[in-house]
């Protein structure tokens, strides 16, 4: 073996090692960052799922100081919150969407599509102070109204983008065909394209449901919160999520451990929910986050 | 394409014109509650804007018993947690991608991308939960020890230990913007055309050098829109870092002392504001937090779509 050939191994070889290192390195990130998960939902059944019982589906809050008692109100309240963001945000979001597909190339198109990728980002907190002004104050209190419109204001832009990726996905044949056979073109579009496109945009609406489910922020000052059964739309109501945060930051120990309870079911919930899109897409679509 | 003026045509013109004014409207909702959003916390804002001017973003006085405030503590904090918060997840969430888009078949690689998407998932009051019982106090106990003994000699770690604090609030932070993070950061390196791989590979480079040769520098734009995407969700997370920080409106040196953010502030004060200026004053934290928020996403976002065009382009 000459000089030369033995350095220009070994450089091989070093080479060989720098790869197979940054390469461990990579898988060893990726264990680190999956971890938490593991170790949050280890958390939540060990701490929580003995809390888990009919009590805490069936009954209210007990008063402060007194043990027992559930969250029965909080997930009903959750329910109902979700369902109204839904009845306010699926429409306006899917029919933005339809917009954003059909008028792809349109210059306030694109200015709409940018607004609803930056309003993704908006912090919620700041959603929940957009909705105090504008409808908390005018109404004169916390609300149910106020909770789901400012989930609502989460919801749209979401949908939006899932419903015109979703619809894009739709083959041009198809419009052309429909067209073609002369159907109009807003029936083409609502009943043969969004149709087609129906299972992706309920995708897209199920995840924007997960995503609101599990949001805190927004509601603090809109529901805000309520220790009873909410009876109107016009009265605060409470949710899992601020239920789950008023007890954590108690110093009761058997408020804590509802909270736990509260936490598990919360992402039971919202985990669920995730699976379920998985399992109805399959792997085909990329969806809008 | 010329219009033919029949009966039937123009009803269906009439059904046309409804449905495109209906969807147009329910586009331009979307164009309203962003101006919404703006106009009305600048609005209410208005009275703390008037009583002190510039000197809100400057001063570290926030005492609602003499109605003075000033953000400079929230701003602070909400800059030292996110930035610490970036400082772990990065690095963590370009070897993830790297990992999925690079290293890992693709079957592993969809099963891996989905635990992380689960990660995003949780919601943000579980975090808080955990970190409150579980990951402040094993921090303390743990790395808080490690960090005084041996970095010690930096004001970054010293003095008392505690389990809410601003280092509990940034790990907590980390966990939550990693997933963001990772999933647009492996979108980017996907859309990297394979040709760049092959010619990389083709002249006998290691996995590790076609990444650093053809991978990286083509995804430079989109990690850098990826990481300040990671970066606005951060500055924006409320509730978890509301329940982890210790909401202290101090600027200390220390990590390892209770801090408190832009947003924690707002979810702790906003419902007991004791005057029309506390108030005031505590939605101009939430107009700082919009204009920082829209700032960072616009910049974000317009970096991704410049590394992901592939996706973004008009079908043809």
């Amino acid at each position: 073996m000459t000089p030369t050939k033995s350095l220009h191994s070994r450089r091989q070889f070093f080479r060989k090692v720098k790869s197979d290192v940054m390469v461990g390195l990579t898988v060893l990130a990726t264990v680190v960052a999956v971890a938490p998960l593991f170790l949050v939902l280890g958390y939540l059944i060990s701490k929580g799922a003995a809390s888990v019982n009919w009590n805490f589906f069936t009954k209210m809050p007990a008063p402060v100081g007194q043990p027992g008692g559930g969250m029965a109100n909080a997930i009903v309240g959750t329910f109902e919150l979700v369902g109204l963001a839904c009845l306010f945000g699926v429409p306006i979001g899917v029919a933005a969407g339809i917009y954003l597909a059909e008028n792809r190339g349109g210059v306030l198109a694109q200015a709409i599509r940018f607004s609803a990728d930056v309003m993704m980002g908006v912090p919620t907190i700041v959603v929940g102070i957009f909705c105090y002004a504008i409808v908390v104050r005018p109404f004169g209190g916390f609300s149910t109204l106020a909770g789901a419109i400012a989930l609502a204001v989460i919801m749209i832009p979401l949908v939006t983008r899932t419903a015109e990726e979703m619809i894009l996905l739709v083959p041009h044949e198809l419009r052309e065909a429909a067209l073609a056979l002369g159907v109009p073109r807003w029936r083409t579009s609502l009943l043969i394209v969004a149709r087609t496109a129906a299972s992706g945009i309920a995708t897209g609406v199920i995840l924007a449901i997960a995503r609101v489910a599990g949001e805190t922020a927004p509601l603090l000052f809109t529901a805000f919160g309520n220790r009873f059964w909410s009876t109107s739309l016009f009265q605060p109501i409470s949710s899992l999520t601020m239920q789950v945060y008023t007890y954590a930051i108690s110093p009761f120990a058997d408020w804590q451990r509802q909270a736990w309870a509260g936490a598990l079911v919360l992402t039971v919930i919202v985990l669920a929910l995730e699976f379920g899109v998985r399992w109805l897409t399959r792997g085909a679509a990329q969806v809008a986050r | 394409m010329p219009r033919v003026k029949t009966r039937g045509f123009s009803v269906r013109a009439v059904g046309d014109r409804i449905f495109n004014l209906t969807t147009l409207a329910m586009a331009l909702v979307i164009l309203a509650l962003l101006a919404g959003l703006t106009v009305e916390l600048f609005r209410h804002a208005l009275p703390s804007i008037k009583a002190f001017g510039f000197g809100f973003l400057t001063s570290t006085d926030w005492d609602p018993t003499t109605d003075q405030y000033g953000a400079l503590p929230f701003i602070y904090g909400t800059a030292v947690s996110s930035a610490l918060a970036l400082l772990i997840a990065v690095p963590l969430a370009l070897g993830v991608a790297l990992c999925l888009s690079e290293m890992a078949p693709e079957w592993l690689s969809r099963k891996i991308g989905f635990l992380v998407e689960l990660l995003a998932a949780i919601p943000s009051v579980v975090y808080g939960l955990w970190g409150i019982f579980v990951a402040g106090p094993w921090l303390r106990d743990h790395l808080d020890p490690l960090l005084a003994q041996y970095l010690g000699f930096l004001p970054l770690f010293q003095g008392p230990q505690v389990s809410v604090s601003m280092l509990t609030a940034s790990v907590i932070l980390a966990i939550m913007v990693l997933p963001y993070i990772s999933a647009v950061c492996t979108d980017v390196f996907r859309a990297v055309p394979r040709s760049q791989r092959e010619a990389a590979l083709a002249l006998g480079a290691t996995k590790w050098e076609m990444v650093r040769m053809a991978v990286l520098p083509y995804g430079v734009s989109g990690v850098i829109g990826a990481i300040i995407l990671g970066l606005g969700r951060a500055l924006g997370e409320t509730i978890a870092v509301a329940m982890v920080i210790g909401n202290s409106p101090q600027i200390s040196a220390s990590l390892f002392m209770p801090s408190a953010t832009l947003a924690s502030v707002i979810a702790n004060e906003f419902v007991e504001a004791t005057s029309a200026l506390n108030l005031a004053a505590l939605v101009e934290l939430g107009l700082v937090l919009l204009v920082f928020g829209l700032a960072l996403n616009i910049a974000a976002r317009l970096l991704v779509y410049g590394a992901t065009q592939r996706r973004f382009q008009k079908p043809a």
